[in-house]
């Protein structure tokens, strides 16, 4: 029997499609100004590994049909008490990221427990926690607060650790010599979390279920499946990544501060729309999403390569990409009606 | 009573709903390796009892035990009463479209490699065997949305027939399945049956329950009638102990007579058409006609009522009612018109569960004075008591959520939210699927009876005798094209002829 094509490839195809012309426009457009370099790419990746964990928390949390959208919030609480605990209190780095992963885990279980045994929307169970988290990051401190070398050298160690990658992928600089690509710690971190996130979706039990509860949550049950636990477990999921999301853009910005990472719930959201997953639940994958995001680096790099443009063309473009997907979604599920 | 071979008892089962006590002293009783109906009308408690056995509602009081289960079994939810051997297949198909026809069959219990992940080859080659086996033709890797509901229904029934079940419960499974897929589930509910498996098999069909069941539990008012075994009932008796009546009522729909008046048309269609589901087609009826379309599934029935009402967008072609050309764009050009239509998949396309009685069958009405003009609520008292006496409804009163009632209830308040319009054409696509005998009788004798009043009904249903009984005209449908057409007066409409036709051969 030969495989017939399923709508939901073809948007991930196409969402691969589109990042690759959207680059390659830009290595030719902005060819004199380094966009060619592997390490352009890099630095999307280094700009963005924050919001790859995130979006792949993201992404589990939509695929059961619902919506996280605390982790802006959550983001900016994460960097000011990393932020905080390092100039003020003098705490130990590690400690401090111990501390934000728990409390991670902790705010995920309140919002998976009132979203899956309260059965309350999500909606409203993450905007609360949106308001709350963005709260306390003003309790906590209400200054912009720079994590520096003196205050952290451990930490100011892991932000600013290379990794080289080999001499050959690099380029001659002016004076002749080859300097080698390079990523970050936090590059790898990401994309470790990508790979687990990803293996866990296709090849556990629980990554199945979270697909099933999309799908249908009434059959779900009725097949013996224990969708509440499930659930709970996504939204754990979200925010324990979105916590590891929040030191990775801390190792980035170097700061902490009440109006960091405002909107950044939109730009995980709008990744994985872009990345082929559906709101309603059920169909998407975290390599889509991961995609999303680099398209969405991808824009705000051709708008601050260009120099001249306002920063928030790179939101108008995001808008019209997230209809261009929308659009195209719905015309796929038009023709799958249609061809029944 | 100390009885050898019992595999589950449930004894005086209790359990009410706000207003309705839903099922009373209840009980019902499992043998090993056999086929066991559950008869009764709707609302009698069948799918209510079923469900306090697999977990889905709670009883108030009342006591479960099964055979090697220690006490009185109390499932909270239906992952305990699979734990416990007892699978169950829905009338609904309960499986997930987004997944992949393998994953439907193994979503919690999947075969894993040696590092405890999910083992995909395995997976899909297991389920691969387990679709031939059971004669089922689908690539088990393509999403199950692909499929028809038949076929969606199989594979619900093979997942709970794969796994290790010693009860299996058959909740209506037949509705969606044509006669040769039925036969296929027979052969395996015989199979199972020699296992040793003791399986409760719900339907309406007395055919069917005649062909493979042993034993048959009748209730009636979410009491319990009594336990037969199939020799002692005969089918009278069977229906008599379900209607807690006679069945003088069902002679007397047979001797109904329509008088088409042969005057006037009421709705033409020319070489109406849609791409993919239906060929051109031309199509006519007149008032006070009743014409049946008769097919197997998915010959095109459904599909052909679904374009003249718009509900599908006709390609080509030309509809006029009442003389004057008709544009139909959407529904709601057809409803202005004066057409109704009840779908076949009520819980989709019709039921809204959320709203009162009352509720349900204005809301057609309403749409069709628009949304400013509301209609008094005393009229709307008026109409939706009116409806519910009619139609004989059993509600507890007529602000009930619909949800909240049985599923033909639910189909007569449908019924009812379009005979509100007082439509022209009513078109009723398999409206007594699912449901008892006696709603079954009064929805035939309601179409005779507007039809007789000058409404023009369209009438499509799988069970050819019904058709035989309420339609003066049928059209044959194979394969999305109209290829016959029998009327009363020219042969005599028989199951026979009309198989025949159906089968296309002159055999």
């Amino acid at each position: 029997m030969a495989k017939k094509i399923n709508g939901n490839n073809i948007l991930l195809l196409i969402t691969f499609v589109l990042f690759v012309l959207m680059y390659g426009i830009g290595c030719v457009i902005y060819a004199d100004k380094g966009f060619t370099h592997l390490q352009t790419f890099l630095n999307i990746l280094i700009t963005n590994a924050g919001l790859i964990c995130v979006a792949c928390g993201m992404t589990c949390v939509m695929l059961t049909g619902g919506i996280d959208i605390s982790v802006g919030s959550l983001i900016a609480m994460d960097c000011m008490i990393l932020a905080d605990g390092m100039s003020n209190k003098h705490m130990n780095a590690v400690t401090l990221v111990i501390m934000v992963l728990v409390i991670g885990l902790v705010f995920g279980t309140v919002q998976g427990v009132l979203v899956s045994y309260f059965d309350i929307q999500p909606f409203i169970v993450s905007m609360a926690g949106m308001f709350f988290a963005r709260g306390m990051t003003a309790v906590i401190n209400t200054n912009q607060l720079s994590i520096t070398q003196d205050v952290s050298p451990l930490f100011y160690g892991w932000a600013n650790a290379k990794i080289n990658l080999p001499a050959f992928l690099g380029y001659m600089n002016k004076k002749g010599k080859m300097i080698p690509p390079f990523i970050r710690p936090s590059v790898v971190i990401a994309l470790i979390v990508l790979v687990l996130v990803f293996v866990m979706l296709k090849y556990t039990k629980f990554g199945r279920i979270l697909y099933a509860v999309g799908g249908n949550e009434t059959s779900a049950t009725m097949m013996g499946l224990n969708v509440k636990q499930t659930k709970m477990f996504a939204y754990i999921l979200s925010s324990f990544l979105c916590s590891i999301g929040g030191v990775l853009y801390c190792l980035n910005t170097m700061s902490g501060s009440v109006q960091q990472a405002r909107g950044f719930e939109m730009d995980a959201i709008a990744s994985s729309v872009i990345g082929g997953t559906l709101l309603t639940g059920g169909v998407g994958n975290v390599i889509g999403s991961f995609v999303g995001v680099l398209i969405n680096g991808t824009i705000t790099q051709l708008v601050t390569t260009n120099g001249k443009l306002l920063s928030s063309w790179a939101n108008i473009a995001t808008a019209a990409l997230l209809c261009f997907f929308i659009i195209l979604q719905s015309i796929f599920a038009l023709i799958k009606e249609r061809s029944k | 009573m100390a009885e050898e071979n019992v595999l589950i008892t449930m004894r005086d089962i209790v359990k009410t709903f706000p207003g309705v006590i839903a099922l009373d002293h209840a009980q019902l009783t499992l043998r090993k390796g056999e086929i066991h109906a559950l008869m009764g009308e709707n609302g009698a408690g069948k799918s209510t009892i079923i469900k306090c056995l697999t977990g889905v509602y709670h009883r108030d009081s009342g006591e479960v035990h099964m055979e090697g289960v220690e006490g009185n079994i109390f499932n909270r939810n239906t992952m305990d009463a699979q734990n416990i051997g007892i699978a169950t297949v829905y009338q609904e198909v309960n499986l997930c479209p987004n997944l992949s026809v393998a994953e439907n069959l193994f979503i919690g219990r999947e075969p894993r490699t040696a590092i405890r992940t999910i083992d995909w080859r395995k997976m899909n080659k297991q389920a691969q065997k387990l679709m031939d086996d059971l004669d089922i033709q689908v690539d088990v890797t393509q999403t199950l949305e692909n499929y028809s509901i038949a076929i969606q229904q199989m594979i619900a029934i093979a997942r709970a027939v794969d796994m290790e079940c010693k009860a299996l419960i058959l909740d209506e499974p037949t509705s969606s399945l044509d006669d040769k897929e039925v036969e296929k589930l027979f052969k395996l509910m015989r199979q199972l049956k020699a296992k040793g498996v003791g399986i409760i098999f719900v339907t309406h069909f007395l055919e069917q329950v005649y062909e493979v069941c042993d034993r048959i539990t009748v209730m009636r008012n979410g009491t319990f009638v009594g336990e037969y075994k199939i020799e002692e009932l005969p089918r009278v008796k069977l229906v008599a102990a379900m209607l807690g009546k006679d069945v003088d009522d069902l002679a007397a729909i047979e001797k109904s007579e329509i008088d088409p008046k042969k005057a006037e048309t009421l709705l033409t269609a020319k070489g109406l058409s849609h791409k993919g589901t239906i060929h051109p087609f031309d199509f006519e009826i007149e008032k006070g006609e009743v014409v049946g379309l008769a097919g197997l599934l998915g010959s095109g029935r459904s599909e052909l009522v679904r374009c003249l009402y718009g509900a599908d967008l006709a390609q080509t072609g030309t509809e006029t009612i009442d003389g004057k050309e008709l544009k139909i764009k959407n529904p709601l050009d057809s409803i202005k018109a004066g057409m109704a239509y009840l779908p076949d998949d009520r819980k989709a396309d019709g039921c809204i569960a959320g709203l009162s009685v009352r509720e349900n069958i204005i809301i057609a009405l309403q749409a069709r004075y628009g949304l400013f003009k509301k209609i008094p609520m005393s009229k709307q008292i008026e109409i939706a008591d009116k409806y519910i006496k009619e139609l004989n409804v059993k509600t507890a009163s007529r602000e009930t959520l619909l949800g909240q009632l049985s599923g033909g209830n639910q189909q007569k308040v449908i019924l009812g939210r379009w005979l509100a319009t007082n439509p022209k054409l009513l078109i009723l696509d398999e409206p007594t699927r699912g449901i008892d005998i006696g709603t079954k009788t009064e929805i035939q004798k309601k179409v005779i009876e507007l039809a007789k009043k000058g409404m023009s009904v369209i009438f499509i249903s799988s069970e050819l005798d019904e058709m035989i009984r309420t339609c003066t005209r049928m059209l044959i449908m194979r394969d999305g094209k109209k290829v016959g057409e029998l009327t009363s007066s020219e042969t005599e409409l028989t199951q026979g002829v009309i198989m025949n036709a159906i089968a296309g051969g002159e055999k």
